[in-house]
């Protein structure tokens, strides 16, 4: 049986000379650092979701309809009808949340260790572009089980949209297809969620990954395992991914599974974060829901929205920190100008910095999920005060640390005071 | 406006804000309990699908609460539809509309938009008021354009909003624990009909987190034993 197999693979082998090579330069023969911990399980595990969202996705497409008097009840023909539909669509709608609590924790570790530094700029920019892609892939997706919070949610981004000076309403209506969401809407974000951009997430986490692997991995000490190998040139600290981190990342990919599993299958609206209870009433063009707010994953970005102030009666400027608190990111590594990348040899600055910035992320996400009264308003009038509410003034100093934490990394990185990096790694 | 936008974001936010919460009452339901649930599904046909449908749930899908296909036949169905048909109500949506101002919604998911607790309150928070066209209001929705349905069990009531005092006007037919029970099944079956196979999921999550905790033995005991070498 095993002579069976050998030969089967060497007469595919010598056919098909690339799946090899590639399988030895991606896996049996890619040294990664033999340190990587806890937080290093988030970059397979994105892949993992990925696959689970496409792999289910597929199966939705089959009974889901993109028209705006089908589409509710063909989700509820899902949850009910279909045999396994319930299961399929918890997963896919599961999974969406997941992906991104995934994502986030894998873009924090590149800030905890300084991934993102020389040499790995590019893999970092790629990041950044899966990370937007997302959002869009999660956006469009969100329409199309066409209940309210589908609905009116995308009745608010697409109008941030309307905000851009002079091209804005025209920009608008070209994205809907209509004067409002319509039916047109459904169908042209069904055709970007199952084909436009799954294709660009697909070929953004190719590039990602090749990027990865041609400059190596980085790892919780910041410090370069090739600089030291051994006899045979393979890094004294490297080892090879597969089989070293495939056995690693499957035992880490079951713990996944099983806190996926769990909200899955006891509960799949988490508390109606993940679904959302109004999105359980269909789409009304004629009747705004009490109260809108995003999927907790985009909230830290539409609380920075809701605390600009408008500017000569237009939301823009709102609209442009949103956008900019995004596109801030693909500069992190020009901004960072530390001499070492882990936060373990870090000084006092960057960790400091780095922390507030995490807490200051967690209250925007918060905050965008209440009403702006959630913390009251403030007693006393005074003439800056052009609202009272506690919580903008919140998201208003969370907005101005937000940036502060990257506009101000140049300054506080070049003069922190790092500890010296060790040679080899630690653990 | 001088903040068109904004206002458009947040109008929402502030009136659920500005609206206040009346004190929902927690709703005894039991998914497990068969008789209640049969019981909720008595009344709703009874009671609810004159206007209300469930439109995407089957009538012979009730055989989960323990129902037999003849017992569905002879007692829920008084239409010609076939008991593999999905509980549809005659009315049109456009007659709904004309009728009480707003088409009487679907209530296949309605136990997953408002939740238990706010139906249960709901139910039992109709009161007289000479005011509203039907003649009814409600405490827990003010200005619902539904009238009371089950008025002749609960018997007529008066309320002061502002004292949030209740007085019973007119007894009805059931006293107020058994009508407490009887809205208490009503919920717990729309509660289920809202997502019918919730206790199935529970049950085959049991097995798939048992099985995950299995694999990851054999999973993490792989390891150990690649990695022992590298110590």
């Amino acid at each position: 049986m095993n002579r069976l197999l050998t030969a089967a693979w060497d007469w595919f082998d010598a056919r098909m000379p690339t799946v090899g090579e590639e399988w030895r330069k991606h896996a049996s023969e890619y040294y990664a650092p033999k340190n990587f911990n806890f937080w290093y399980y988030f970059g397979a595990l994105a892949i993992l979701v990925l696959v689970i969202q496409i792999v289910s996705g597929i199966y939705l497409t089959m009974h889901y309809k993109p028209d705006a008097g089908l589409a509710f009840g063909s989700v509820e023909y899902i949850m009910r009808d279909v045999p396994g539909g319930w299961l399929i669509r918890y997963i896919h709608s599961t999974g969406a949340s997941a992906f991104f609590v995934v994502v986030y924790l894998h873009m924090f570790r590149s800030m905890l260790y300084g991934s993102y530094q020389r040499p790995r700029e590019l893999v970092w920019i790629f990041g950044v572009l899966i990370y937007l892609t997302l959002m869009g892939e999660a956006f469009f997706g969100y329409l199309l089980p066409w209940g309210q919070m589908s609905y009116w949610g995308a009745q608010v981004i697409v109008n941030l949209f309307g905000t851009i000076p002079f091209i804005g309403p025209d920009l608008a209506i070209w994205i809907r297809g209509d004067y409002v969401v319509g039916d047109a809407t459904l169908n042209r974000f069904f055709a970007l969620h199952v084909i436009a951009l799954p294709l660009a997430l697909l070929g953004l986490v190719a590039a990602h990954i090749l990027a990865l692997h041609d400059v190596g991995s980085n790892n919780p000490d910041g410090i370069d395992i090739k600089k030291k190998k051994d006899a045979n040139g393979h890094p004294l600290d490297g080892v090879p991914f597969h089989p070293y981190y495939t056995v690693k990342d499957f035992a880490g990919a079951v713990v996944f599974l099983a806190v996926f599993c769990a909200i899955l299958f006891f509960a799949p609206e988490m508390g109606g974060y993940f679904l959302e209870y109004n999105n359980f009433i269909p789409a009304d063009p004629l009747k705004t829901p009490e109260h809108i707010a995003p999927v907790w994953y985009f909230t830290p970005y539409y609380s920075i929205l809701r605390a600009v102030p408008p500017l000569f009666n237009s939301q823009f400027p709102g609209v442009m920190a949103m956008g900019l608190a995004t596109i801030i990111l693909f500069f992190l590594p020009w901004l960072d100008r530390s001499p070492v990348r882990s936060i373990r040899y870090r000084g006092a600055y960057y960790k400091s910095a780095l922390a507030i910035f995490v807490v200051v992320f967690l209250v925007l996400g918060y905050l965008g999920v209440k009403p702006t009264t959630v913390w009251g308003q403030f007693g006393f009038e005074a003439f800056f005060l052009d609202t009272k509410d506690i919580a903008t003034w919140a998201a208003r100093l969370c907005t101005i640390l937000y940036f502060a934490f990257f506009l101000l990394m140049p300054w506080y990185t070049a003069i922190d005071k790092c500890k010296p990096e060790p040679e080899r790694v630690t653990s | 406006m001088k903040k068109p936008l904004l206002a458009l974001l947040l109008a929402p936010v502030l009136a659920w804000a500005a609206g206040g919460g009346v004190r929902l009452d927690r709703a005894p339901i039991d998914p497990n309990d068969l008789v209640s649930l049969q019981s909720g599904a008595r009344t709703f046909v009874n009671y609810c699908m004159n206007c209300h449908g469930a439109q995407y749930m089957r009538y012979n899908r009730l055989t989960e609460i323990g129902l037999t296909e003849a017992q569905i036949r002879d007692n829920f169905i008084f239409t010609g539809d076939k008991v593999g048909d999905t509980m549809k109500v005659a009315m049109t949506a456009k007659d709904g509309k004309a009728w009480f101002g707003v088409p009487p919604p679907d209530l296949s998911v309605i136990g997953r938009s408002r939740g238990a607790d706010w139906l249960y309150t709901y139910l039992r928070s109709f009161y007289r008021d000479s005011k509203t066209v039907t003649g009814w209001n409600n405490a827990t929705f003010p200005r619902v354009a539904m009238p009371h349905v089950l008025w002749t069990l609960q018997g007529e009531r008066s309320y002061e909003p502002a004292k949030g005092e209740w007085k019973q006007l007119t007894e009805g037919s059931l006293s107020p624990v058994q009508y407490d029970a009887l809205t208490r099944d009503l919920v717990n079956f729309l509660v289920y009909v809202g997502e019918p196979v919730a206790g199935k999921r529970k049950s085959i999550g049991i097995i798939v987190l048992f099985v995950l905790g299995v694999l990851f033995i054999f999973a993490h005991a792989l390891k150990k034993e690649y990695w022992k070498d590298l110590k």
